[in-house]
């Protein structure tokens, strides 16, 4: 009879574990071949829903008096636009701010998924596809949300390396900088010498440089939203646990997620700018040359 | 914590908003707000050159008004002067009849004095004819001194 109780009482590291489980859907064999739905779901929503209005304003868009929710549009807008313009000197109109606009505004709505009360997910979930049904509501607490759009910043910080410079200009940059190339190779004087034994080591360094760099730039770009958000998860939930353990936890548990919540408000808010700022700082670095 | 086609799909999804972004939502907002701002900025230099047309115009206006009034006082000045002018030549007018009526006036009255002095003439010697006849007539004979008596009154 204790084993069969046992069996129904949830242990803390199952409830954590439950809520921190995708809803999973697998198109083939192999464990990379799955599709989380719940942060699909959510992101693509949120995306279209956040994107939809402002181009419900932006399609009214008068250049005479505007309409209020014109003014919060255009105030968002000078706001991504004033950020853009301080970091990127080209025209930033045909793509940089808007994309930078795109991903405030989708991972900014994303982010505030994790005001919606845990539990209070679980069940709905529970109550629409069945007991034990798992879904995650924020989707920037997935890493592959993360990783995805990181990963889209640096394809598109390539694209960008090797439109502006050319191939050979970002070949030529891979290998030739930041330390910059033995330029002063004279054959047959000392320094000539120097130089050509220095050029090849150059190279070598530069290039090695220019990979941590390429690789280090989506990880810290992904990682660190994705740790943001999937930390305040688990406080959240935690916080949950306590509230579940009587009286005074449940008082704690509401306290302190309620402070927890405002000052959440600030990292939902201060990441979705950071990796914004990121996004533009790596695609205005993509332009320049050194 | 697994790395999925979730991330794949993602990408695809990032790609799409960003891809509406850059068509549909930047473009018209950017607009509005440009056509906004140089709207404003005309109207500022529209009103700037409006308040200097208008100070340009107040002092137009005043060198007029300045101008208007010198030209009055020349034109009264004038037609103060004319005025005198116009007096003193009818009083030199005046004074020229009047002379020229007493002249005549003078003369009239010495032709008159004349004439009647030739009347007197005339009338004394006939009076004198008179009384010498009424005299004479017992005495002398008239016809021989009227003759010398004629010849008295042409001396006189």
């Amino acid at each position: 009879m204790a084993t069969e109780h046992a069996e129904k009482v949830l242990t803390p590291t199952e409830y954590i574990q439950h809520h921190l489980s995708f809803n999973t859907h697998s198109v083939s064999d192999g464990s990379f071949w799955t599709l989380n739905i719940d942060s699909l779901v959510m992101s693509i929503v949120l995306g279209l829903l956040v994107m939809g209005l402002v181009w419900l304003v932006a399609r009214k868009a008068t250049s005479g008096v505007p309409t209020k929710g014109q003014a919060f549009v255009e105030l968002i807008f000078s706001f991504v636009d004033d950020q853009v313009k301080n970091i990127f000197h080209g025209n930033r109109h045909s793509f940089i701010a808007p994309t930078a606009l795109t991903v405030f505004l989708w991972v900014l709505a994303m982010n505030a998924m994790d005001f919606l009360p845990v539990d209070g997910v679980a069940s709905l979930a529970s109550l629409i596809g069945g007991e034990h049904t798992k879904w995650r509501a924020v989707p920037t607490s997935d890493i592959n949300t993360t990783f995805a759009l990181a990963l889209a910043v640096w394809i598109l910080m390539i694209y960008f390396s090797i439109k502006v410079k050319g191939l050979g200009g970002w070949i030529h940059e891979l290998f030739c900088a930041p330390f910059g190339s033995a330029k002063f190779f004279k054959p047959k004087s000392f320094l000539g010498f120097i130089g050509l034994i220095a050029s090849p080591l150059l190279f070598v360094a530069n290039f090695a440089f220019n990979i941590i760099e390429y690789v280090s730039k989506p990880l810290s770009h992904s990682l660190r939203l994705f740790g943001n958000m999937y930390a305040g998860e688990v406080i959240f939930l935690l916080l949950g646990m306590w509230a579940a353990t009587g009286l005074v936890g449940m008082f704690a548990g509401a306290v302190l997620g309620a402070l927890w919540s405002i000052f959440h408000i600030l990292i939902v808010a201060l990441q979705a700018f950071i990796f914004m700022m990121l996004t533009v700082v790596y695609l205005a670095m993509a332009h320049e040359s050194h | 914590m697994e790395i999925g086609l979730s991330l794949v799909a993602q990408a695809f999804a990032f790609a799409a908003l960003i891809a509406v972004t850059v068509k549909f939502i930047w473009p018209p907002l950017l607009k509005a707000i440009e056509t906004r701002q140089k709207e404003i900025a005309d109207g500022l230099a529209a009103a700037q050159e409006g308040r200097s047309a208008l100070e340009v115009a107040a002092k137009k206006s005043e060198a007029t008004l300045a101008e208007a009034k010198q030209k009055a006082t020349e034109i009264i000045g004038q037609a103060e002067k004319r005025a005198t002018q116009i007096v003193e030549e009818a009083k030199g007018n005046a004074k020229a009849e009047g002379d020229r009526i007493i002249t005549g006036a003078k003369a009239e009255i010495d032709q008159e004095v004349n004439r009647a002095k030739e009347g007197l003439r005339a009338q004394v010697s006939a009076l004198a004819i008179a009384g010498a006849e009424k005299i004479l007539r017992k005495e002398i004979d008239g016809k021989a001194h009227s003759e010398m008596l004629s010849k008295l009154a042409a001396e006189l």
